[in-house]
């Protein structure tokens, strides 16, 4: 059976372009409006949804996504919560891949099997999980694999050639080039070290490779969606939630038409930026 | 524990940086290439004679060691047990046993070819032993800070701030140290390629637990060695405090095969375990992942991490170091708990008796030696180690001894 995330890049491939991906933080700001906004990505022609896992310790994020996490937290949001909002998405949205990136110590405590049976049963497609690198594929990685979930792996600007067969040896999915040295949503990359990387990883695996951290502008999201097989926008998208909750720190009707319009420019832009 | 000495218990981790389950590499894929190159080139320097000197050199010569095992007279006859001797490593240059970690990992970085450092900071110790070491190296200093230590360690961010190092108060989570962790690591992921990262005790990703408990250990091997020139025998109990455990484990670690020699972790329970209000992460806490290793943590049930509480800065921290979690699950050591008013008393206690001012981090392990020394045979022994002295604590500690008419 093909997945639905190889289904997404096939179709992009069809029209000629990278894939949009799009992460938002599960229950940011509140329950409901986290469902609203998920509806609106695949509204709004997002190819593939990251849902993170709200963490009290995000060690790889920046002030964006941390705020995106407690915001989650504070408002009631754990590891079976994101789970349900999952399950939720996938019976409203059957063809859209879903997924959930994060932070081990939530999963760990959840239970691995326990946590791996729950999500393939939502109808989670892959994992992102920042502090599980290659060293410790016996925690998650494999027993993942056994479930029939991908486990897709950041490369970065450190992924020396020694390293990147190490990396992505166990790697499925897609690949997900951090094309900073850096946490997220902090500063750019520049176009050639997007395409110079590109090449190098690709030289390596057949996945293919999307390039995120720091992709801020539809103008960028296309650059980095036509240099690569796609494009991931986190940082931009969140910070539209924290402008625009209210008082009670909740969402507001904006929240939700706002990013609707700033995604629907992302996808825009990755559209008319052919590679 | 019978079986001790056929299985040394001092041979941990295992290649993957295990202490049993706990320990093991827990980073972000950025920083994995850096860590592998710790882990080699830690490997190389362990085994470089030259490196065993030049850091040989520079405990003696600069630190002061070794620092003496002192018999603490007045107390032994307060409590009117056992003999107290002090493991006075509050006498090290910089004032804690904190140097003795960072010179080794400066001296590292150095064959390394890094001159720029990061470092996390609770109370401050481990701060200023970095600030000393990079201006004694000519290395560039940053320093992560929770704002909240920040305001109640006030002398030691001057003192950074006058060694040339940049402090950068953490504002995140609830500002201590454990965000101030948070804020290192995220410094250096943005860094990797050019920054070493000290870490101050025996915590992170392998080798830093392996690594910071080797370099400490030279607290141990030295009171083994003055315990047996000043009494002819081995301690029956040793004992110190713990936050991530790195004063403890440098003490402990040369003492684990010793089956006869019963050993104590002393964390804070701050207002008490059950107020929930406290930083004993073997006492009140689960094994979890957090900053680069798996060790036990103070946690919710969704896996979030919870926030300590301490009067002392140093040991305010949600975790603790994978060896001690391991220890903790063999049940080699005995961690056990003291509060904050314990702590408290036997500030005031050591200040009165010895004229010795220790740190809020070692009147934690006083005030447990305090529950048990009475009790034990005069011609008994027990260490402790002082890992601090209590010049940093000053500002916290006299309106509190006021506010309770103790002064």
């Amino acid at each position: 059976m093909t997945s639905r995330i190889n289904t997404a890049f096939a179709n992009a491939r069809s029209e000629g372009r990278g894939i949009l991906g799009v992460f938002v933080t599960a229950g940011d700001p509140d329950r409901q409006t986290s469902e609203a906004i998920l509806d609106a990505l695949v509204d709004s022609k997002v190819d593939i949804v990251e849902l993170g896992m709200p963490f009290s310790d995000p060690m790889a994020d920046g002030p964006a996504i941390q705020a995106a996490s407690l915001r989650a937290l504070k408002n009631g949001m754990t590891l079976a919560g994101t789970l349900e909002l999952a399950r939720g998405f996938r019976q409203r949205h059957p063809d859209t891949p879903l997924v959930l990136m994060g932070y081990y110590n939530p999963i760990y405590i959840y239970g691995v099997d326990r946590f791996l049976a729950d999500a393939s049963d939502a109808g989670v497609d892959g994992l992102i999980i920042v502090d599980l690198p290659p060293e410790e594929d016996d925690e998650l990685c494999e027993p993942a694999a056994e479930a029939g979930l991908d486990f897709i792996r950041l490369v970065t600007p450190t992924s020396n050639e020694k390293r990147l067969p190490v990396v992505l040896g166990s790697a499925s999915g897609f690949v997900y080039y951090v094309a900073i040295t850096g946490i997220t949503g902090t500063r750019s990359a520049a176009a050639d070290t997007i395409s110079a990387a590109y090449k190098r990883i690709s030289a390596v695996t057949d996945l293919p490779v999307v390039t995120g951290f720091g992709i801020r502008t539809p103008g960028q999201a296309g650059e980095a969606a036509s240099l690569s097989d796609g494009a991931i926008v986190g940082s931009a998208v969140v910070e539209i939630i924290a402008d625009t909750i209210g008082a009670d720190g909740n969402g507001t009707p904006e929240t939700v038409s706002k990013i609707a319009a700033f995604v629907g420019d992302l996808a825009d832009g990755v559209a008319a930026a052919k590679g | 524990m019978t079986d001790v000495n056929l299985n040394s218990l001092r041979n941990q981790p295992d290649e993957r940086g295990r202490f049993g389950m706990h320990g093991g590499r827990f980073v972000a894929e950025t920083l994995m290439p850096l860590i592998l190159q710790v882990e080699s080139s830690y490997r190389a320097a362990t085994t470089d004679a030259d490196f065993a000197r030049e850091l040989a050199y520079y405990q003696t010569h600069y630190v002061g060691r070794p620092s003496p095992l002192y018999f603490a007279e007045r107390l032994t006859a307060h409590y009117g047990g056992a003999k107290l001797y002090l493991k006075r490593d509050e006498l090290n240059h910089t004032g804690a046993h904190k140097i003795n970690n960072v010179l080794g990992q400066a001296l590292l970085a150095k064959r390394m070819g890094k001159t720029k450092i990061i470092a996390e900071t609770g109370a401050g110790q481990h701060g200023v032993a970095t600030a000393t070491a990079c201006a004694l190296f000519d290395m560039e200093c940053e320093v992560f800070m929770g704002e909240e230590d920040v305001r109640r360690q006030k002398p030691n961010v001057d003192r950074m701030r006058l060694l040339g190092a940049k402090v950068h108060p953490v504002t995140s989570g609830t500002g201590t140290l454990k965000d101030a962790m948070n804020e290192a690591l995220r410094y250096w992921v943005a860094n990797a390629e050019t920054h070493f990262y000290i870490i101050g005790t025996v915590a992170g990703p392998h080798p830093y637990p392996q690594m910071v408990r080797d370099f400490q250990s030279v607290i141990g091997k030295e009171a083994r060695q003055q315990i047996m020139d000043a009494e002819g025998r081995l301690p029956d109990t040793i004992v110190a405090c713990i936050g991530g455990g790195s004063n403890a484990m440098g003490l402990f670690h040369p003492f684990l095969d010793d089956e006869d020699v019963t050993i104590y972790g002393v964390e804070a329970a701050g207002k008490g375990i059950p107020s929930g209000l406290h930083a004993a992460s073997l006492t009140g806490g689960t094994p979890g992942v957090l900053h680069g290793n798996r060790t036990y943590l103070l946690q919710d049930d969704d896996g979030q991490i919870i926030d300590a509480h301490s009067i002392s800065a140093g040991l305010d921290y949600p975790g603790i170091g994978p060896e001690h979690s391991w220890l903790h699950d063999m049940k080699r050591v005995n961690y056990v708990s003291a509060t904050d008013e314990e702590a408290l008393d036997a500030f005031q206690l050591c200040s009165r008796l010895e004229g010795i001012i220790p740190a809020l981090e070692p009147s934690h392990a006083l005030s447990f030696v305090g529950t048990i020394i009475g009790d034990m045979d005069k011609d008994e022994i027990v260490i402790l180690n002082m890992c601090g002295r209590g010049d940093k604590d000053l500002g916290a500690v006299l309106p509190m001894l006021e506010e309770r008419g103790k002064l």
